[in-house]
């Protein structure tokens, strides 16, 4: 069995997908250490936050957002697998539909965090 | 004989809650605070200043949803990290499932400690 | 006149007996347009060489024979046509992860002991004699496992699946998409005995959901899907179990 994902496109798609668990891991480091510092006071929290705005954070959080990304994309794909099937007005819905509903509920959360953030 | 019940729905549970959180909220987050507000692009800077950030932690829902982000991404990376082990061929059992499981919930004890010092 | 082709077959051939490993032999196949990959080997076997060995019976994606594993993707060699391999070669082996018996014919006895403990039958609530009458179902219920129920024990999703090939424990995706079946038969009454097939470790919990089962399924039963709805099944019952009386939980 040694290797074995690397025998099918398949199989690789699928270690990727089990991959961006430590991209998803080190973003909690980040915001845990971030909350930390919040709580002991405005320095430490400006200092956390100044180490964000330096151009090697700014990269890494790049390949954080593709990770994240990548993994909401095969969340959604994975999702019909998950559960009894979709009913939409008698008709089962196709996997492809749950999929995009879910991509919307992102899309439209995404959007909701956005405006909480910037104007709440 | 019956098979033995595996615990498995307890870290299957985390892991789930976690992954479709980060699904939702992932990519808008790692967006928001380490791409455009430390670049001040599209999100002023002073959306993430130390009084706002502080005054949202103090809200109970703030308080919440921060530890919720933290802890359940922390215990959707452990719990895939965990099995891309096994998957790759390094069976460690009980170390690894140690490791993985006890670095998210040490995650979930101090993102807990640190929003209470923050206090209300 | 018919177009005749030939194709370069190679297929695994093993005698435990005689060979000290398996090995790869080569055959050049003459094929025509409709030629199916079960047709070349009964071709080899015919005109080349009569002692390969290879289970087969209807011909048409019924029986569920015939799986092989052909350029390495677990398929029916029945469905699976010369035409789409040419010019190139076809490589058929016997299915992945099961012990080889002789060349293409594995030992399926691991399966079929699962298959017997998840209790593949109807198990009804109170034994009715035959005057009283069917069991009667509406569509909405023949819908809830009739896609579960199209299994052939092919024995494609076994392959198909790395933690199967990692962990043999593993009940697998045919055995839990069966159980599925019965469990959510409304004429079913036998799912307390079967859920703790589910709730253990060797059950849905050895499953990652990598889904390749449900791809190459020729049946569409979508295992995938049978044994990722009874995490869901098994996670209630487990945190249920302390709410929720012993044997009234449908």
């Amino acid at each position: 069995m040694a290797g074995w994902w690397r025998r099918n496109p398949f199989f690789v798609r699928y270690m990727l997908r089990e991959l961006t668990a430590p991209f998803v891991a080190i973003y909690a480091v980040i915001l845990l250490v971030g909350l930390v510092r919040l709580a002991q006071g405005e320095a430490a929290y400006d200092a956390w936050f100044a180490a964000l705005t330096h151009p090697a954070s700014i990269a890494i959080h790049w390949l954080l957002l593709v990770a994240l990304i990548y993994h909401s994309v095969t969340l959604w794909q994975v999702m019909p697998k998950t559960m009894p099937p979709l009913k939409v007005a008698g008709h089962t819905l196709p996997e492809l539909g749950v999929t995009a509903l879910g991509l919307l509920a992102t899309l439209t959360v995404s959007v909701v965090v956005y405006a909480l953030v910037r104007w709440l | 004989m019956n098979p033995k019940r595996s615990n498995a729905p307890i870290f299957w549970a985390l892991f789930g809650a976690g992954g479709a959180l980060a699904a939702l909220v992932g990519p808008i987050l790692v967006l928001i605070t380490g791409i455009i507000t430390p670049v001040g692009l599209w999100m002023p800077r002073a959306a993430l200043s130390y009084e706002r950030v502080l005054t949202g932690a103090q809200h109970w829902a703030g308080k919440l949803f921060l530890l919720a982000v933290v802890s359940l991404f922390l215990w959707h990376a452990a719990h895939r990290i965990f099995h891309v082990l096994h998957d790759v061929g390094i069976h460690a059992g009980t170390g690894a499932k140690l490791l993985c499981y006890g670095s998210a919930l040490l995650g979930t004890v101090i993102a807990a400690a640190a929003l209470l010092a923050i206090g209300f | 006149m018919v177009e005749t082709r030939t194709i370069e077959m190679e297929v695994l051939r093993y005698h435990p007996e005689r060979d000290a490993e398996p090995h790869l032999q080569s055959y050049q196949v003459p094929f025509t347009h409709d030629m199916s990959v079960l047709q070349g080997l009964q071709y080899v076997k015919d005109h080349l060489d009569g002692s390969l060995t290879f289970r087969w019976s209807c011909r048409m994606a019924i029986c569920g024979s015939c799986g092989h594993m052909v350029n390495g993707v677990p398929q029916l060699s029945c469905h699976t046509f010369l035409r789409d391999y040419f010019p190139g070669k076809v490589r058929v082996e016997p299915l992945n992860h099961f012990p080889i018996l002789r060349d293409l014919a594995v030992d399926q006895t691991d399966f079929l002991k699962k298959l017997e403990s998840i209790k593949p039958y109807i198990i009804p609530a109170e034994n009715k004699p035959v005057e009283s009458g069917e069991f009667l179902q509406t569509p909405a219920q023949l819908d809830r496992f009739y896609q579960f129920s199209q299994c052939i024990n092919c024995l494609l999703c076994y392959s198909a699946c790395p933690q199967y090939g990692l962990n043999s424990e593993f009940i697998g995706p045919a055995a839990m998409a069966l159980l599925h079946r019965y469990n959510a038969d409304s004429r079913d009454a036998g799912r307390a005995e079967r859920m703790p097939i589910v709730n253990a470790e060797e059950g849905v919990w050895s499953c990652t959901l990598v889904g390749y089962c449900s791809e190459v399924c020729p049946k569409g039963v979508n295992p995938a899907n049978a044994v990722n709805q009874n995490k869901v099944n098994s996670a209630l019952d487990y945190f249920l179990r302390f709410v929720t009386p012993r044997g009234t939980g449908r």
